[in-house]
């Protein structure tokens, strides 16, 4: 079976640096792979051009077995590609519900869209918050918010970039057992450093260290790698 | 998030079945022409309220479609002999003018302000060319374009398809006021469509709006043309009443009293910047009557203090302050209902 | 030959003539990212100035090159203070406040001065080259427009005070810390950009007279010449003025002075299409 997603020697230069180094990625259907590794490895980055947001500077990026790199945001969203990013990246002025159900207006005729929203916002216990403008919401509640308008288009692949942040410890809980139900139908990249939410949900992890993989592998095998634990902890440092 | 408040429907509604069905009766038929000349100006400053205020387009320019419209009917109606194929041509050209523009804009990834300033440019542009085609050798057909002096002596519209049966005063005012009020409901319903919600989210948030699967370029493209078109027409109906089009609907001065109008009528509203123009274009008029001072001077002035003290706009802040004071209201009297000095 | 020198001095001069109609707004845009439509009305401002004051005896020179641009910084300091301050950093009410502040002032304009036309006469008379004669004042002009830009880059670069002045521009915050006023440094910036205008309104009055409604002619190009240029003052506002300017009296001298503008203007609506910051967006972007 040839692989949902996969990069070739990917690569993205910002000025004389290398923030994504000449990486090769697979990423097989149905899996549920965590990226880890320090700020500034260029997770982010990777991600942003995944989905589009950013061109990259050399290497490929090849969807269901088709180059898709460089392509425009919303045609990278149209193949069944979602991005929950980083900053959660809302419509301020609009309703919750009003968000979402924009969000599955692109698939779906007017009722159809509102009954989706309605399902979504329920699943995702947003229903009480239905009509607050989301401008006004906690962080917490606006990750909900990204989280029900990216699978409200239905993405085969969803791209969650640190989707836990600023969760209290029985959101956290809430969105591990939603990320495993929704890897029953979906593949999924998650971003995180929440060592423990990986553990409740990770099976597979690739570790990013200055713009390239450092490792990968089942996640015991990878707490237990000396090199990630360096990286963690700092190179160099006296160790007791 | 208000789309359009019923509210401001309510408002326009009655006010117009007032214009349309009471006020003829009451007023003399020259005011009925001024009025007639508010219904276009009213329909020009909808379009880029539309255009600015909703989508999120900065189209300074947006006059320019208005001169386009005029100008084509101007050319047509001379030309042919008869206003309804004109008044058609006019918002047609005026669209496909605004699609060549739309393309080279938004595929270009220009951004606000740039925007703002090649829309402008392009009203420059026209204005300037048009301005120099003074003497006959400048016609389309055998319509001498006529430099500064513009195109006088137009017909009014006519009976589609009687060329001999034009339009009387009351009759052009009643129809342009019906078209004015009758855009006023079709973009207020586009806005309620998906392609309308599209078209806001883009404006609130152009990369998330990409990000979900809709090409933010073609929706501009799309919201922009059909706001040149409701602009050419407008345009058309100007020069259809008052017999007289000139390069002065390019100008500068032009634009910035539509821009004015809308930042005093308020940016995400249609029905505060048509109110809006009204009144500005009321107190032009009044001060060139009664010439206390410059127009220019009041204008100019008024243009400033809104934008420092109101850049919302008028209605938008009058809400906020409205809600502000009201919510101040509701917590000094919960306080003094516990019995809290 | 000789036909070669004067079409050599008129494309000169077309370039000379932007680039000096030009600056002020590149200072002000380049240096604090505020578009001032008002700068039309600075020119014509200046050029009100200098004339009133000339054919009231005070000398030409002085009325031109210390008067006239002293009155318009202090116009552009009240200019600042009052309005601009409050609006930093937001460009589109910047243009929208400064639109209204053009109309204000060319109204003011009218009802002080009237709506006829003011003028001086060229000093210097003119000079033959060969068949042809050249007004000896189109020669200065091209030279003040050197020793302007010459003058504003060495200061910039080379003093104390245009140091002072890029880096609160760059970093304000760290300018303030340091013990700069930031403040004061946008009213000077502010005052230097005006003045510049003024000088430049008042040096073109003996050769395109001066009325109102001037600084609507001179306002499209010398913004166009700006935000084509890039935000890199001197470098940009001389590179687009060499083509733009260039471009312009070209094609006046194949057709007419008003397709010469227009032409301008499409230049750079197409160059702003490929280019969105501008040439020096792309090229010299580490010019001065």
């Amino acid at each position: 079976m040839s692989a949902l997603l996969e990069t070739r020697v990917l690569t993205r230069r910002f000025g004389g640096v290398n923030a994504v180094d000449h990486i090769d990625f697979t990423l097989e259907q149905g899996e549920l792979r965590c990226l880890i590794g320090p700020n500034g490895a260029g997770k982010s980055t990777f991600f942003k051009m995944l989905c589009g947001l950013l061109r990259p500077s050399g290497g490929d990026i090849i969807l269901r077995g088709e180059k898709i790199t460089g392509a425009e945001p919303h045609e990278i969203a149209r193949r069944g590609v979602g991005i929950k990013t980083q900053v959660p990246s809302l419509f301020d002025g609009m309703t919750v519900r009003q968000s979402i159900e924009l969000s599955a207006l692109r698939r779906q005729t007017n009722r159809t869209a509102r009954k989706s929203a309605m399902r979504l916002m329920e699943s995702l216990t947003l229903d009480k918050l239905d009509n607050s403008v989301v401008g006004s919401l906690a962080h917490g509640q606006r990750q909900w918010v990204e989280l029900a308008m990216v699978l409200a288009t239905d993405p085969e692949l969803v791209l969650l970039d640190e989707p836990t942040a600023g969760m209290a410890k029985d959101e956290v809980e809430r969105m591990a057992g939603l990320i495993r139900e929704i890897n029953r139908d979906h593949t999924l990249i998650i971003v995180e450093h929440d060592m423990n939410f990986i553990r409740m949900i990770a099976r597979k992890v690739t570790v990013f260290n200055r713009g390239s993989i450092l490792a990968e592998g089942h996640i015991e095998s990878i707490l237990a790698n000396q090199k990630v634990r360096d990286v963690y902890l700092g190179k160099g440092r006296d160790r007791a | 998030m208000r789309f359009q408040s019923t509210f401001g429907m309510a408002l326009m509604g009655g006010a117009g079945a007032f214009l349309i069905f009471a006020l003829p009766r009451l007023v003399e038929p020259f005011v009925l022409v001024d009025l007639t000349v508010y219904a276009t100006l009213a329909m020009l400053t909808m379009s880029l309220a539309f255009v600015w205020g909703y989508c999120g387009i900065l189209s300074f320019g947006q006059s320019v479609f208005f001169g386009i419209g005029g100008y084509v009917y101007a050319v047509g109606v001379l030309n042919i002999g008869d206003s309804t194929l004109p008044i058609a041509l006019a918002i047609a050209l005026a669209m496909a003018f605004a699609a060549m523009l739309a393309y080279f804009m938004f595929w270009g990834r220009i951004s606000d302000v740039y925007l703002a300033v090649i829309t402008l440019t392009v009203s420059l542009i026209f204005f300037l060319v048009i301005n120099s085609t003074s003497g006959g050798e400048y016609k389309i057909g055998i319509v001498s374009l006529g430099g500064y002096n513009g195109i006088p002596g137009l017909p009014p519209l006519n009976l589609p398809g009687n060329p001999d049966r034009a339009f009387d005063f009351k009759e052009m005012y009643v129809l342009t006021v019906a078209v004015a009020l009758a855009s006023y409901f079709l973009l207020c319903w586009t806005l309620t469509t998906r392609f309308g919600r599209v078209i806001v989210a883009i404006r609130e948030n152009e990369v998330r709006t990409a990000l979900l699967g809709y090409d933010p370029r073609r929706y501009k493209l799309a919201a922009y043309v059909v706001g040149a078109g409701f602009a050419g027409l407008s345009g058309a109906l100007y020069a259809a009443t008052g017999g007289l089009i000139n390069p002065d609907v390019f100008d500068f001065a032009f634009a910035a009293q539509i821009i004015v109008s809308v930042i005093i009528g308020g940016l995400g509203t249609l029905a505060g910047p048509i109110l809006a123009v009204v009144g500005v274009q009321w107190l032009v008029a009044w001060l060139g009557k009664t010439k206390i001072t410059d127009a220019n001077i009041i204008l100019g002035a008024i243009f400033v203090a809104f934008v420092l003290f109101a850049p919302a706009g008028a209605i938008p802040t009058l809400r906020k302050l409205a809600a502000s004071w009201q919510a101040r209201r509701r917590a000094r009297r919960s306080k003094s209902a516990e019995g809290i000095r | 030959m000789d036909l070669a020198l004067i079409v050599a001095i008129e494309v000169l001069y077309a370039i000379a003539s932007l680039a000096l109609i030009s600056i002020g707004l590149a200072i002000i845009f380049g240096m604090m990212r505020v578009i001032n439509l008002a700068h039309g009305e600075f020119l014509m401002m200046g050029g009100f100035a200098c004339t009133m004051l000339a054919n009231a005896g005070v000398n030409l020179w002085i009325s031109m090159l210390i008067l006239a641009p002293l009155i318009v910084g202090a116009i552009g300091i009240i200019v600042e203070r009052l309005v601009i301050r409050y609006l930093y950093g937001r460009l589109i009410e910047t243009i929208l406040a400064t639109w209204g502040l053009s109309l204000f002032f060319i109204g003011l304009a009218s009802v002080t001065v009237g709506y006829f036309q003011m003028g001086l006469t060229p000093p210097f008379g003119s000079i033959r080259i060969g068949v042809y004669s050249e007004g000896v004042y189109t020669l200065v002009i091209i030279g003040i427009a050197i020793v302007v830009m010459l003058t504003v880059y060495l200061f910039l670069r080379h003093t104390r005070w245009g140091l002072i002045a890029r880096g609160t521009m760059q970093y304000p915050n760290m300018a303030a810390a340091l013990g700069v006023n930031p403040n004061r440094v946008y009213a000077v910036t502010f005052f230097a950009g005006a003045a510049l205008s003024g000088l430049a309104g008042a040096v073109l009055v003996p050769l395109a007279g001066v009325v109102p409604t001037s600084g609507i002619a001179y306002i499209a190009k010398a913004f166009i010449t700006v935000i084509s240029g890039g935000a890199t003052v001197i470098a940009g506002t001389a590179a687009a003025s060499v083509l733009l300017g260039g471009i312009d009296q070209i094609v006046s001298f194949t057709s007419s002075p008003v397709m010469g503008e227009a032409a301008l203007l499409l230049v750079a609506v197409i160059l702003l299409r490929f280019l969105p910051q501008g040439i020096t967006g792309r090229f010299f972007r580490s010019a001065l």
